[in-house]
């Protein structure tokens, strides 16, 4: 349909009046909402997350596709059950216990959602047992932690730990990323993968997901 | 024992290529306009929204040689353990752009505002680094008063949590500096509030002294490699890399 694909484009370049009324008017030509979703706004985003990551767009031309992305859902939130939009999957991400910087798991955060999935964000300096508690509560697939602090790295072991003596062992994958971190890092202290930067975060959880059947 | 500095905002207001960089953007690449006018929004912002403020002190070799210590927990060898021992004069400072840009950014982000929130983070970043070059200058002024400077001297600063020096050295730091005379808390993870504050050592010696490969175990997970452009510009500048 033309105007999902206009939808895209006016996405990947940034554009959010345009987004937003496209959404409106692909709304009013009775496209359930899930498909303006699914091959517009997320068609859109995912083209964006590929020239990023091939060094064809800057950061910043991602950031302002992610404000068109979120205009367009602001108008498709409500037609959605419950105001709930659809998803392929719960993440639970912050920055953990002793950190206060946000600025990576906030980029992180847009990009995820960007792509269709649903965050509960924690925010900063969150401990161990209230990642596992949420992700519990919350039944998300995925822990994402974020410390850019070398003295906070245990911090992300602990939650590692925590995970491996509970009933969620096995069942929910937690990813790390930030500056001090690395695939060694990941590896010993038992975590699934390092996360590079946002987009890897996003292709790392599209796998886990697919592995869980959820995509 | 510190001295308060004065530091005016203009000072250190970052160069577009400081900023792009730490946004991922290459130097030299053509930029779209409406980045270029992102960047000037949220130079804008940092202008009206930032508080800068610093504290130096003088220290001795033997009195560093504590701080430098710190928590125990310094890598074995570092470069830092073989520069400020061969000093003529060295100073304690810490920075600070305040803590309003941090909520700006946290607000910007709130409102959907990702791109400018994220250009303001990285304007806060490196503004907030520069202020460690007003320092040095400052420093620099001084020990030329007292002609401490020759022609041979280099003056450049170290900071914990980097090249070896354990973060944990903060708390020696701080201790004997005293920085929550310009409203700077260490927190016990060892980071510092407001976030966009800077704190280390400025060692001033002759040239040769701050010469270091990049070649210790713990600069295999250096991601920057920053100290080579910092060794370069030092032995390229005519001034004591002032």
């Amino acid at each position: 349909m033309d105007i999902l694909n206009d939808i895209a484009k006016k996405l990947e370049q940034g554009n959010c009046e345009m987004v937003s009324q496209l959404t409106k008017d692909a709304v009013s030509q009775k496209i359930p909402p899930k498909t303006i979703l699914d091959e517009g706004l997320i068609t859109g985003m995912n083209v964006v997350g590929q020239k990023y990551k091939a060094h064809e767009i800057f950061l910043p031309d991602v950031l302002f596709a992610a404000k068109a992305m979120y205009a367009g859902m602001d108008i498709l939130k409500p037609l959605f059950l419950e105001n709930k939009v659809p998803t392929r999957g719960k993440i639970v991400i912050g920055t953990v216990m002793g950190d206060l910087h946000d600025i990576g798991k906030n980029l992180v955060t847009i990009m995820l959602k960007g792509a269709g999935f649903e965050i509960i964000d924690l925010g900063n300096n969150v401990s161990p047992e209230q990642f596992v508690e949420v992700a519990k509560k919350e039944n998300a697939s995925v822990i994402g932690l974020s410390t850019l602090l070398t003295t906070t790295m245990p911090v992300m072991k602990k939650v590692v730990d925590i995970v491996k003596d509970s009933e969620l062992a096995g069942k929910i994958k937690i990813i790390i990323g930030g500056a001090p971190v690395s695939d060694e890092f990941a590896n010993q202290i038992g975590a699934y993968a390092y996360c590079y930067d946002s987009t890897s975060a996003v292709e790392t959880v599209k796998k886990i997901m697919v592995k869980n059947g959820k995509m | 024992m510190g001295e308060i500095v004065e530091i005016n905002k203009n000072d250190i207001i970052p160069k577009r290529d400081e900023v792009f960089e730490t946004q991922g953007i290459p130097q030299g690449k053509t930029v779209p306009k409406k980045i270029l006018s992102i960047l000037d929004e949220a130079i804008g912002i940092f202008l009206s929204s930032s508080h800068p403020a610093a504290i130096i002190a003088e220290v001795s070799v033997p009195e560093f040689d504590t701080t430098y210590k710190g928590e125990g927990m310094n890598e074995k060898e570092t470069p830092l353990d073989a520069v400020f021992r061969k000093a003529d004069n060295l100073a304690l400072f810490a920075a600070t752009i305040g803590e309003e840009v941090s909520h700006k950014i946290n607000q910007l982000f709130d409102v959907n505002e990702f791109a400018l929130a994220s250009m303001l983070d990285s304007v806060a970043s490196a503004s907030a680094d520069k202020t460690g070059d007003v320092l040095e200058k400052h420093f620099y002024d001084i020990l030329k008063s007292k002609s401490k400077i020759s022609s041979s001297t280099g003056i450049l600063r170290y900071s914990p949590g980097y090249c070896g020096w354990h973060i944990s050295g903060q708390k020696k730091l701080f201790e004997l500096l005293h920085p929550e005379e310009i409203g700077i808390q260490l927190l016990s993870s060892y980071l510092m509030k407001p976030l966009k504050s800077v704190t280390g050592v400025i060692v001033s010696g002759d040239k040769k002294i701050h010469i270091f490969k990049d070649s210790y175990p713990f600069c295999a997970h250096c991601k920057s490699h920053s100290c080579r452009d910092r060794i370069r510009n030092l032995m390229h500048s005519k001034k004591s890399n002032i």
